[in-house]
């Protein structure tokens, strides 16, 4: 029985091994050509497109429209994540709370985009930005209000465990009973529990709106990602070196959360579309 | 007598009471639902609506005859055999993959880096992960290039911007979704179920084939049309690889919205978008079936 056991810890090994390591070239090779390809120049190597990357004000002299388009993803970000908490916590804890009814439709409604794809969400969506631009004007910030759409699966799934993990009715009620208001409940008891679920689903919304690129070119708007494609038309060293450090900085900020957030919050993040509850 | 009566005012009191507090507690979903029923609802009825419009108004079924186009009957046919074969592959390899990394550590840095890899490869990447199969194959790409240098050999990778091409680039997204939705299904396989299998003479063969195996067949279906439905709305490195093109239904769409000026055609764009939303829901109504079917041993 020990000897069947150690012999397939050894195969497993074995197996994971030759596994990984053809996954590593995969995914690894192309990674590995962006170097190359941002740092190559006709007479050798060359950090010149990297040294560019850095200085800021050079950047933003020489390519400016790509500079707003950071400015604006950046703003996205904030902003998305901003109405996407103040809309879904508050809702979720008191259709829990207090419209037990309600949470079907809710989650439904909050699943939907699933099936909505952000390309089919832009063909519909040129008559409310219509209205939008009319009230508001043209400029790029107010694609959050798109994005938060498109971030909502993501968000609800993530909340939705954080909430199921605690008992809020026992919480809420404990705290009603010594006295506190709704929104002190809410501000001192639920949130701070579900601090974990809250950053898991914000992460989700701001890798999301990073590297949207759909609805934004699609709609004539700039952000991050429209401003790396039209950089690509132009410079192709320097649109490669900003994806690969677009990318490798996404890589280690995800690890830093798994770092941070421990086992359950791995959990959570790694159900990124998921049709059931939890039980 | 009266007890009863007065009973039946009060249940009529109370009952009144907690509607009314229901209705003031209903107050507070308001703006969730307002956002929704306007960023999301209005659009989709939009989308399903105007696909049966003429641009005056009036109602046709021109839109949805338009999709009937050779054009448009390729473009659909090639983005279902796209997504259908990256589906397939990505499902199988990243199957593999999720396998050998769960026999690692559960909180081990192997772990950890593949998660996190994972996820910037499936959820973040778009124009980006084009990019980096431009810098790989393209024309000046590092493949091209050191063929040329060392070998001398000049190779055409035009097909990277065709069918062939658009199935590894797929790949690179797929195959990392794959592992981040299948993980924790084979991590829900309990090492009492294999030892039992053991412990009735059974080979490694065997409880793949008969334990293992069925109970994740389930989850490794409902995986895989997840992927199909993830290729078939995926614009943004279609559009990075080949924006001009209109071989894929998503790029069909893009075109069709660009070119809106062009009179009587303003709702061909609703009517494919109704196409890819009806083929998407049809994907992931199966995909629900299954996954419930999945949670049943692993969830």
């Amino acid at each position: 029985m020990a000897g069947t056991g150690a012999h397939r810890a050894r195969a497993q090994r074995r197996l994971r091994w030759v596994v990984l390591t053809l996954a590593a070239v995969f995914f690894g090779g192309p990674l590995w050509a962006m170097v190359v390809f941002s740092t190559s120049s006709p007479t050798g190597v060359t950090g010149a497109t990297w040294r560019q990357l850095v200085d800021v004000r050079g950047l933003a002299r020489a390519y400016p429209s790509f500079v707003d388009g950071v400015r604006v993803s950046a703003a996205l970000a904030v902003l998305t994540v901003l109405l996407m908490l103040v809309l879904l916590v508050p809702t979720m804890t008191w259709v829990r709370l207090r419209l037990p009814r309600l949470r079907r439709p809710m989650e439904f409604l909050c699943l939907l985009p699933l099936i909505i794809p952000a390309i089919v969400l832009v063909v519909g969506l040129a008559p409310v930005y219509a209205w939008v631009t009319y009230f508001f004007g043209p400029s790029s910030v107010w694609l959050f209000l798109a994005y938060t759409v498109l971030v909502l699966p993501y968000a609800y799934r993530a909340i939705d465990a954080g909430l199921s993990a605690i008992d809020v009715r026992t919480l809420s009620e404990a705290a009603r009973g010594l006295g506190a208001s709704w929104p002190r409940v809410f501000w001192s008891v639920i949130t701070p529990n579900i601090r974990t679920a809250l950053m898991s689903a914000s992460f989700l919304a701001v890798a999301l709106v990073l590297g949207e690129y759909t609805i934004a070119s699609l709609m004539s708007r700039n952000n991050l990602q429209v401003g790396i494609f039209q950089l690509g038309q132009r410079t192709p060293a320097m649109s490669v070196a900003v994806s690969l450090a677009a990318l490798l900085l996404c890589f280690v900020l995800l690890v830093l959360l798994t770092l941070v957030g421990g086992r359950r919050q791995r959990r959570v993040s790694a159900h990124p579309v998921d049709l059931e509850e939890n039980p | 007598m009266t007890a009863a009566v007065s009973t039946s005012q009060d249940v009529v009191v109370r009952t009144r009471g907690t509607r009314r507090r229901t209705a003031a507690a209903a107050l507070g979903t308001v703006p969730f639902f307002a956002f929704v029923t306007l960023f999301l609802l209005v659009p989709t009825a939009v989308v399903v609506a105007e696909a049966f419009l003429t641009d005056a108004g009036a109602p046709t079924l021109d839109n949805l005859r338009a999709l009937g186009s050779g054009d448009i009957v390729r473009a659909l046919v090639n983005s279902v055999v796209l997504s259908g074969v990256t589906a397939g592959l990505g499902a199988v390899f990243g199957a593999l993959i999720a396998y050998a990394v769960s026999t690692a550590s559960p909180d081990g840095p192997l772990r950890r880096v593949v998660s996190a890899g994972c996820g910037v490869l499936a959820q973040f990447g778009g124009v980006m992960l084009a990019f980096a199969w431009i810098a790989t194959l393209g024309l000046s790409g590092l493949v091209p290039t050191f063929l040329r240098d060392h070998l001398g050999a000049d190779v055409d990778t035009s097909w990277l911007y065709g069918l062939s091409g658009f199935v590894l680039v797929y790949l690179y997204f797929q195959i990392p979704l794959m592992v981040i939705v299948f993980l924790p299904s084979i991590d829900g396989l309990r090492p009492q179920w294999r030892e039992a299998a053991e412990s009735l003479g059974g080979s490694t063969w065997q409880y793949w084939r008969h334990v293992a195996g069925p109970l994740l067949a389930p989850a490794f279906a409902s995986s895989a049309l997840l992927l199909f439905a993830n290729a078939l709305s995926a614009y943004a490195t279609a559009a990075a690889l080949n924006a001009q093109s209109t071989f894929l239904l998503p790029l069909q769409i893009g075109n069709a919205i660009g070119s809106e000026v062009v009179l009587g055609r303003q709702n061909v764009a609703k009517a494919l978008a109704l196409e890819m939303v009806v083929l998407v829901a049809v994907v992931m109504v199966a995909y629900a079936w299954l996954q419930r079917r999945a949670e049943r041993w692993l969830g």
